[in-house]
């Protein structure tokens, strides 16, 4: 980014460049005491409580990770469950061979990453709608392959061994941490990604994919990269959900349920910003806790809602929350400081990168 | 012998797959629509059947005459209003909204008529009866009917596409829709007969996998969709003939897979579909460059 290299009638020295508006150290003070707060869950919560947390945690991981593949990446991949799946299944395995599940989780993540490379190799020839379909199918391939194998539960799947002897007490709050340890990672890691190079060709991309090739931005590298970072993601979310669940089962773990919930969370809180996950997964989970007497409700109605904000508010509640606010919790693009009289959002650049 | 026969009945179901394909075919082929709701709405067709046939008691056969009429109407409707306000919006939105629509359907079915499995005329005599080849080889008449439709299908949308006033209009519209704007037709109106025509076939293909399966609300994703896009990328994408190759390639490797193991049937067609995307992805880009 070279914005104050162009000469302009002002002079270019007159302007800063910077990564946001407002000081970013109380953002950064902010989201460690929250994640504080909730590090100290367990200790003043009743476990159901922190059940549901799980939940969300879940959620959140895969829903930032669907939002990385889809609002920056372009990707849209509606095959995320392989990875859920892959992950539930890595652990099971691993504890299978006794080691700890806690323990399993970070190998179940790393290795849903390996996993990503040689499907990213198949499906990268696709694009767009294409693409969603081939990674659907090849979700489909890979729960009907796992399932092949009966010492792993076969069609019908097996608890989780490795767990029984802890106390339930224990078991719930190491579960929690886990959960929002992997949250924690997810989003830093998808923070750092796009502050960093690849962010940059990933907007570049978005905004005219010919002219980044040709501009020499290594678009399928920046993809790959993408699309391996929401493996391990998504792995280890699955992975979190088998520990909080002590049970994997094929149909249940590899479910495109699971994209459909990603893809919807993300979509009501706003496609292409890292806080749109977070407030999409807090509307989910709203829902999902009012209508879950109502069987399949919640799920409809998610559908219905998704539908609604694609249509009529593109960029989502936390579009809404922008527009009219300015605020940014996690800056990821820049913003062109005019000199002084000159302020406000006619001095900015590149900003919109991110936000749009 | 076994292995004649899995042949057999796999290119005999390829003709399903081909019907439930053409529709998603038509659909990205003219309008870039790729339909993930394309599975749901054959099994709404499926359903819709069922009510009328239990309702009125026609003979099973007449609900085509009802159902595909009324399915051509909710795809010009769902096209001019949802998936064309979604196309103004983006190739993403229209994934998001196909999709939202693909889970509303799949959780309202599930809602409001359980995940019970349903049959279309279970005890009809086209369903149950079937005639022998030689000793071993049992064909069911139904599959041949089913394969009979499919050619009927693909040569009718074949001839309409080329040779009437409304097939070269949605094939000028594919080619160029501003043209065909300028040209003083609204390419809208186009979109919506050419979803019209998609979603009347893919009524005939639900009906006719109620016949030959069992329906329940998940069988418009694991099964219709995704065979109908496995088809289609088998065969190449926006050809209409390729579409019947394609279903023909993916049943007759799901029957051999099948023969080699019950439980191999599915898994078998997935596996040729990554080698055919392995071995022949110039192929599937140069033939999308095309449609």
């Amino acid at each position: 980014m070279t914005l104050a290299a162009e000469p302009t009638l002002l002079g270019a020295e007159d302007f800063r460049v910077t990564r946001s508006r407002r000081n970013v150290t109380w953002n950064g003070i902010g989201v460690l005491a929250v994640v504080v707060v909730l590090a100290l869950f367990p200790y003043i919560v009743y476990s159901g409580t922190t059940a549901i947390m799980v939940q969300a945690f879940i959620v959140l991981t895969m829903a930032s990770m669907w939002n990385l593949l889809a609002g920056y990446a372009g990707l849209v991949s509606v095959g995320q469950q392989a990875f859920v799946g892959l992950g539930a299944y890595f652990v099971l395995i691993l504890a299978l061979h006794g080691t700890s599940p806690f323990a399993a989780l970070p190998v179940a993540a790393i290795a849903c990453g390996v996993a990503a490379l040689p499907m990213w190799w198949l499906v990268s020839r696709l694009r767009s709608g294409y693409f969603a379909i081939a990674t659907w199918v090849l979700a489909a391939a890979i729960m009907l392959f796992v399932q092949r194998f009966q010492s792993l539960g076969g069609g019908t799947g097996l608890p989780l061994p490795g767990l029984t002897g802890m106390s339930p007490t224990l078991l719930t709050a190491y579960t929690y941490w886990a959960g929002l340890a992997v949250t924690v990672l997810a989003l830093l890691a998808i923070y750092l990604l796009l502050r960093g190079r690849t962010g940059l060709v990933l907007t570049a991309i978005r905004d005219d994919e010919v002219a980044a090739r040709s501009s020499g931005a290594r678009v399928g590298l920046a993809r790959l990269l993408v699309f391996v970072v929401a493996g391990v993601g998504c792995g280890a979310a699955g992975a979190v959900l088998a520990i909080s669940q002590l049970q994997v089962q094929p149909s249940a773990d590899f479910s495109v349920q699971w994209t459909a919930e990603m893809a919807f969370a993300t979509i009501i809180g706003g496609l292409g910003t890292i806080e749109g996950p977070i407030i999409g997964t807090a509307v989910y989970m709203v829902l999902q806790q009012t209508l879950a007497s109502y069987n399949a409700w919640y799920l409809i109605i998610l559908g219905l809602v998704a539908i609604g904000v694609a249509l009529f508010a593109r960029r989502g509640l936390w579009g809404l929350v922008d527009a009219r606010l300015n605020l940014r919790l996690f800056p990821v693009g820049y913003w062109l400081r005019a000199p002084a009289g000159n302020g406000g959002r006619t001095g900015q650049a590149g900003e919109e990168a991110v936000a749009d | 012998m076994a292995w004649v026969n899995a042949i057999i009945q796999g290119v005999l179901t390829g003709g399903l797959y081909a019907l439930f394909a053409c529709g998603l075919s038509l659909m990205f082929g003219v309008m870039k629509v790729v339909n993930l709701a394309h599975g749901d709405l054959a099994v709404v067709a499926g359903y819709v059947a069922i009510g009328i046939i239990t309702a009125t008691h026609i003979p099973v056969l007449w609900s085509v005459v009802v159902v595909v009429p009324v399915m051509a109407v909710l795809g010009y409707v769902l096209q001019r209003t949802l998936i064309q306000s979604a196309l103004n919006r983006g190739v993403l939105t229209t994934l998001i909204v196909t999709l939202g629509v693909s889970m509303v359907i799949e959780n309202g079915l599930l809602q409001f008529f359980t995940a019970n499995t349903r049959g279309i005329g279970p005890n009809l005599s086209l369903v149950t009866s079937s005639f022998s080849l030689g000793s071993q080889i049992q064909i069911a008449w139904l599959l041949v009917v089913i394969f009979a439709v499919a050619v009927v299908v693909l040569l009718g949308l074949q001839y309409f596409l080329s040779g009437s006033k409304y097939g070269r209009l949605i094939r000028a519209t594919a080619d160029d829709q501003e043209a065909v704007q300028l040209a003083g037709a609204d390419y809208r109106h186009v979109f919506g007969i050419a979803a019209a025509l998609a979603l009347g076939t893919v009524a005939l293909g639900g009906i006719a996998y109620g016949m030959y399966a069992d329906l329940d609300p998940t069988a418009g994703t694991d099964t219709i969709l995704l065979f109908a896009f496995v088809a289609v990328v088998i065969g190449g994408l926006g050809s209409l003939w390729g579409t019947l190759l394609g279903g023909v390639v993916l049943g007759v490797a799901q029957q051999i897979g099948a023969q080699i193991n019950f439980s191999y049937e599915v898994l078998a067609g997935y596996i040729v579909f990554l080698a055919i995307l392995v071995l022949r992805p110039e192929g599937l880009t140069t033939r999308k460059a095309q449609s």
